[in-house]
């Protein structure tokens, strides 16, 4: 499943990205990569961009991107 | 925390150091960079170490701030840089170059670093060692500040400084940089990595990369960093391959080097990633543990509500409304108390000079017209606290994110949103601030709109306007008053206007593929007072010297070409003609300043554009007032000060400008110069116009070229001067 579409307040780990220009290698490098756990907190008020908890830290992603990453719920 | 063996060793970038703890010896101060990712205290520590002795550095190419400082109390002479915070060192702006070639000396008149402060923040540790590992990749010694313990504590979240260090290589100091008794060790610490030769720990990258980046350095003679080569083979199209190219690189050997390193499986900065992922991992197995389920910090639960669905959208709302109606009721009192301040300095200082040239010059020049324009610091101090609190508690960011899903129907990102509301407070700042977008075409798009947003400048216009034409009636209760409306609709017209301007910039001249949005959410943090009035400080000394220079001198420059020729021929004319028409004294004065002004350079430069703004009902005063205005619109109000006292429409009871321009009326008995119509032409003229020099050169420094300050300037006057005459021709057309 992607994580544009996983399910709100649920811990997953990302088992895959498939980074597509510069912008997603840095979405890499700021933890987005294989064996990570994250978590989708909220949606922002018109739907998009995506809240995510990413390890130790919140990030803002849009869901565009956040399709780019596969996750499990283990 | 371990300290490195350094007894004997000395590394050839620092100098030998004998004289260690005198400050008397004339050797060059130790630089000591810091770096981080953003948000990790990096400009606190600073302060904490220099004493907030900051001061910006300009370095020729160069257009970021970057701050310098010496370190206080340190055992030698050390001058800390302050470099922007940074996720990576594979740039993807401008900004972020800046911190690799400094790292790597290849800024032009900067030396190179002796030491790198790197800035970990222990509450997220993985994602700042990610950037650790690229930092030591760059052979200089590094010292490790981890900083946030408190936060990370709270969170449940323990790291083993001692053991981290042993890892890395290299010493970590644990501390809370806002205390400053905990910053102290780092002292000690930089002093001995200063004298030593610490290695950091390197990552081991895949073979094949390692390899090929060591090829390309023997290409260029060694003259290239590894850290360097690495960014130059992985990140296409980047800043380094186009650094690289510059320096006279050979486009054939990188894309044969490529091609080698696809054949090894490695097609981007994926693999790299990878691996100093991996890194991390291992360093930090039984460094650091973590409770088994995030604790819920206040934090979260304050994002719950502010970035909630609907609370979310209604708190950003509330924010924005109390701002701009907080500049309106709050800053209300000190500004009648500056206003009764000058209006009896005018008073007293008049009454003492005698009559003549001098008179008129320190009254109607000097005091009229930066006086009308010191007025309006309390609301520019007020606007600029508000967003001072609003980015350093953190909320910002979340606006931004919020925004993001709007920003984007004009093409752009939320990370827009925040050069152009502090843009409100004013342009210069705003469109420094836009270094922090990525990509070029967005960061372009929003330097151009950035001027349509209603900065402090433009405030006084309004205050004046509105408070002296538009009525003060109050709906719903008295909550919401006509002034305040009219206020806010003139913070919209340039809002409404920069939509499809930046809709039809994306469309044409910047056309291209949206670069993406992703923005770290910081934890929220009590902002600090001392923060907050550095910004205050900083726009009201700004401000300031803006109305003790410029707006002085335009000023001065108004008041004499409005006094002269002042030929006694005119007077002579007018005298004749009142003892023809029996004028008594008072008239006989009126008429008499009027006639030496419409007579004066400036009445005839008036007349001579007269004509083209005739139409939107202006006379020719106002066309002065708008050219001299050029340098600076808040020169507006000094300049109609001026005009309008000159012009002699003024009598004793009325000494405030408003009362002037309310008074001011056409010649011949002709009705009132300044109606209603006139009066919201005029705020929507100042609320479109590009009239501010600072930010013409701004926008041409950091679009590197005078084409775009060109387009700017002539394409928002144009817009404004349409936009003015149709406010006042469907305001007439609705009879006000
Ligand atoms: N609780 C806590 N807050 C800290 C600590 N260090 C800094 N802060 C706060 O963190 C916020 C960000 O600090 P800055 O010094 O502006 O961070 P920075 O790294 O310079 O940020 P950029 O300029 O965006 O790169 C401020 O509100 C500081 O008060 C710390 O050790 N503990």
């Amino acid at each position: 499943m992607s994580l544009a579409n996983a399910p709100l307040a649920t811990p997953l780990r990302i088992t895959g990205i498939r980074p597509e220009g510069a912008m997603s290698y840095r979405l890499m490098e700021m933890g987005l990569i294989e064996g990570a756990q994250v978590e989708v907190v909220r949606r922002a008020p018109l739907g998009d961009p995506l809240h995510v908890r990413l390890g130790d830290y919140h990030l803002s992603l849009r869901a565009s991107d956040a399709d780019l990453v596969d996750v499990s719920d283990h | 925390m371990s300290h490195p063996e350094t007894a004997g060793l000395c590394t050839c970038t620092s100098p030998p150091t004998e004289s260690h703890g005198s400050d008397n010896t004339a050797v060059r101060p130790a630089t000591v960079a810091t770096v981080g990712n953003p948000n990790t205290g990096k400009s606190t520590l600073f302060n904490a170490l220099t004493g907030f002795r900051r001061r910006v550095a300009n370095y020729p190419g160069v257009s970021v701030d970057v701050g310098r400082g010496p370190v206080r109390d340190a055992a030698r002479p050390i001058e800390l840089l302050d470099l922007p915070g940074t996720y990576s060192l594979a740039a993807l702006s401008p900004d972020e170059m800046v911190v690799s070639n400094m790292l790597c000396g290849r800024v032009e008149r900067a030396e190179r670093p002796d030491c790198i402060l790197a800035i970990l923040d222990a509450s997220n540790l993985p994602r700042n060692l990610y950037f650790f590992s690229q930092l030591a990749d760059i052979d200089l010694p590094i010292v490790v500040a981890l900083n946030m313990t408190d936060i990370a504590e709270a969170r449940g979240i323990a790291v083993d400084a001692g053991r981290l260090s042993e890892r890395l290589g290299v010493p970590v100091v644990p501390m809370v940089a806002t205390r400053e008794a905990t910053v102290k060790p780092l002292l000690e610490a930089l002093d001995a990595a200063l004298d030593g030769a610490a290695v950091a720990t390197r990552t081991q990258l895949p073979e094949a990369l390692v390899h090929e980046a060591a090829a390309l350095r023997e290409t260029f003679g060694g003259q290239l960093h590894f850290a360097e080569a690495i960014r130059v083979l992985l990140d296409r199209d980047g800043y380094a391959e186009q650094q690289y190219l510059e320096r006279g690189g050979d486009p054939n050997v990188i894309s044969e080097a490529r091609a080698r390193l696809n054949e090894a499986g490695i097609d981007g900065p994926g693999a790299e990633v990878r691996a100093r992922y991996a890194w991390v991992a291992k360093i930090l197995d039984g460094v650091i543990s973590r409770p088994d389920k995030p604790i819920r910090t206040a934090s979260d639960r304050l994002d719950a509500v502010l970035t909630h669905r609907f609370g979310g959208a209604l708190a950003l709302f509330a924010v924005l409304f109390v701002l701009f109606q907080g500049i309106f009721s709050f800053a209300t009192y000190p500004m009648d108390w500056i206003d009764a301040a000058f209006g009896s300095l005018g008073g007293l200082v008049g009454g003492v000079l005698p009559e003549g040239i001098l008179n008129s010059l320190i009254v109607g020049g000097l005091i009229a017209g930066v006086g009308g324009v010191l007025v309006f610091l309390p609301q520019i101090l007020i606007l600029f606290a508000f967003l001072a609190v609003l980015e350093d508690c953190g909320y910002l960011a979340r606006a931004a994110s919020m925004m993001d899903r709007v920003m984007r129907a004009m093409g752009l990102s939320g990370r827009a949103f925040i050069p152009l509301l502090s843009s409100f407070a004013c342009a210069i700042p705003a469109i420094m601030g836009t270094r922090a977008i990525a990509d070029r075409r967005e960061r372009f798009v929003t330097i151009l709109i950035t001027p349509f947003m209603s900065c402090s400048a433009r405030l006084p216009i309004y205050l004046l306007l509105i408070t002296a034409f538009v009525p003060t009636e109050r709906y719903l209760g008295g909550w919401v008053g006509l002034q305040g409306l009219v206020m806010l609709a003139m913070y919209l017209v340039g809002v409404i206007i920069a939509i499809p301007i930046a809709w039809l910039l994306k469309k044409t001249a910047f056309a291209g593929p949206s670069a993406g949005f992703m923005l770290e959410l910081p934890s929220y943090k009590w902002p600090r007072p001392r923060a907050i009035w550095q910004r205050m400080h900083f726009a009201g000394k700004h401000f300031l010297v803006r109305a003790g220079t410029v707006i002085l001198a335009v000023s001065l420059v108004v008041w004499a070409l409005g006094y002269f020729p002042h030929s006694a021929s005119t007077a002579s004319t007018v005298r004749q003609k009142g003892v023809e028409q029996g004028w008594d004294e008072a008239k006989l004065e009126s008429e008499l300043a009027g006639a030496y002004l419409r007579e004066s350079y400036l009445g005839r430069m008036g007349r001579t554009i007269e004509p083209v703004i005739k139409p939107i009902g202006w006379d020719w005063r106002i066309g002065v007032a708008i050219i001299a205005s050029f340098p600076a619109r808040e020169v507006v109000i000094g300049t109609m000060g001026t005009i309008f006292n000159l012009g002699g429409d003024v009598d004793e009871a009325h000494t405030g400008l408003r009362d002037a321009i309310q008074a001011a009326t056409w010649p011949d008995g002709g009705g009132p110069v300044f109606t209603l119509p006139v009066a919201l032409s005029i705020m929507v003229f100042f609320a479109l116009c590009a009239q501010c020099s600072s930010t013409l050169v701004m926008i041409g420094r950091e679009t590197g070229s005078w084409v775009w300050p060109v387009v700017s300037f002539t394409g928002m006057t144009t817009i404004a001067y349409f936009a003015a005459w149709a406010v006042a021709a469907a305001a007439r057309a609705a009879g006000l």
